[in-house]
């Protein structure tokens, strides 16, 4: 109790102007982090100047959790280089290493071929549906230096998949209740009041009905727009990123 | 002022900023060094070489592959990804690199090696062209340092001839 009431008489004996210097310096500070960021696109020339690695398929070389800088430039994309590149139906872009490329006499235009250096086979597997090659517009950049085990911040804020397979959990209203006569377990159908149809389609492959273990809770209550927050932080990542850097910056400026 | 939470904020402040520094500043040793790495590759036999249905020409090489890598590895040196590329020009293309094989070479006791291998990635080319066409193969080493930048270089042999027929 004595640690809370300190801390609110500090916040009350705190005067306006105080309060006011410290939104400015706080606002400095995520400025300059954005600034930071936004200059570090314009160097690099490339949308995300800093990717994170996910996947170990370019061990031992990068492994999870490493930093990686980006660089995109208009000099020729060669065999050896790492390159960051995004695939027509992936969301998550992928970093390996090319292995092949044919360049073309007329047009300078290359066809490019990929391989995580942990990987046995190639990336055609990985490419769109009957793709062979990939095209200079689906690389984003390429990797130029790393910081190990920095990005691993990231990873845990994003990994934290809460229902199995489906990411996000849902909230919708149950609609019909089938409860067993024995055991007392429960065959429960849900449907979103703004849906035309039922959830079924939601549902795992095959799955007609959800049983208990499936339900996280109820809702008893709600507050309006609070959530919005969230829903920036997760949508936009970049924000994420600069709030981070912006709590970076304030360790290792704020000397007292 | 002096209380716990400023003592630990400032002593990670530090502690991050000289590790911060320690990254750069062996990232920025590796432009100290000058490597003078050695190679030299034969093509021993030309395995099969023949047209694909899909009107491709493709080869399969024999290999001789020797090298000395050492001189590449500093203290800031996590590996040495090296590679060897087959290079041409084509009427189609100017440059096609078709890696041949490929190695991960985590320690400098491992730098100086040779090895007998047929070619890992398949020597396809992009239409038919391949019949007597002279062609370069080139060693590249990437480096991976433990922190910092990546640098890569390249030892071009060039003088190697495919067969003017298929076999």
């Amino acid at each position: 109790m004595g640690w809370i009431g300190e801390t609110m008489d500090s916040i009350k004996s705190l005067q306006i102007r105080q309060v006011l210097t410290q939104a400015v310096s706080l606002g400095m500070i995520v400025t300059s982090a954005l600034i930071i960021w936004k200059a570090l696109m314009c160097i690099t020339g490339s949308e995300s100047p800093v990717v994170v690695v996910l996947s170990g398929s370019m061990e031992p070389g990068f492994k999870r959790g490493d930093i990686l800088f980006l660089h995109m430039s208009k000099e020729p994309i060669r065999a050896g280089e790492i390159v960051v590149f995004n695939v027509d139906g992936r969301e998550i872009p992928i970093v390996h290493r090319v292995i092949k490329v044919h360049e073309r006499q007329d047009t300078g235009e290359v066809d490019v071929l990929t391989k995580g250096d942990n990987n046995y086979g190639d990336d055609r597997l990985l490419y769109a549906h009957g793709q062979l090659w990939l095209q200079r517009h689906h690389i984003m950049g390429r990797a130029v230096g790393f910081l190990p085990y920095v990005g691993w911040v990231t990873i845990i804020m994003t990994e934290k998949p809460i229902i199995k397979g489906r990411e996000i959990p849902i909230v919708h209203r149950v609609i019909k209740v089938h409860e067993r006569q024995d055991t007392g377990e429960v065959d429960v159908l849900t449907k979103g009041d703004n849906n035309y149809g039922d959830d079924r389609l939601l549902y795992a492959h095959g799955q007609l009905w959800l049983q208990r273990h499936h339900i996280m809770g109820r809702a008893v209550g709600f507050l309006p727009y609070v959530g919005w927050v969230t829903i920036i932080m997760t949508e936009k990542p970049i924000i994420k990123y600069i709030l981070i850097g912006a709590l970076g910056l304030l360790v290792i400026t704020s000397k007292d | 002022m002096h209380s716990f939470g400023y003592r630990a904020n400032a002593l990670l402040t530090f502690a991050v900023t000289i590790l911060a520094l320690m990254c750069a500043m062996a990232s920025f040793s590796d432009n100290l060094s000058h490597p003078s790495p050695s190679s030299s590759v034969q093509v021993l036999n030309v395995n099969w070489f023949q047209k694909q249905p899909n009107g491709n020409d493709e080869v399969s090489l024999t290999l001789n592959i020797s090298a000395d890598l050492q001189s590449l590895f500093t203290w800031n040196t996590k590996q040495v990804f090296v590679f060897l590329a087959a290079e041409y020009e084509t009427p189609k293309n100017s440059l096609n690199q078709i890696s041949l094989w490929d190695g991960i070479i985590a320690s400098k006791e491992h730098a100086k090696f040779w090895t007998h291998t047929s070619n890992k990635y398949r020597f396809i080319d992009q239409g038919s062209n391949l019949r007597g066409k002279e062609f370069n193969l080139t060693l590249h080493w990437h480096v991976m340092p433990k922190t910092g930048k990546m640098f890569a270089d390249k030892l071009v042999m060039s003088g190697y001839h495919l067969p003017k027929e298929y076999r």
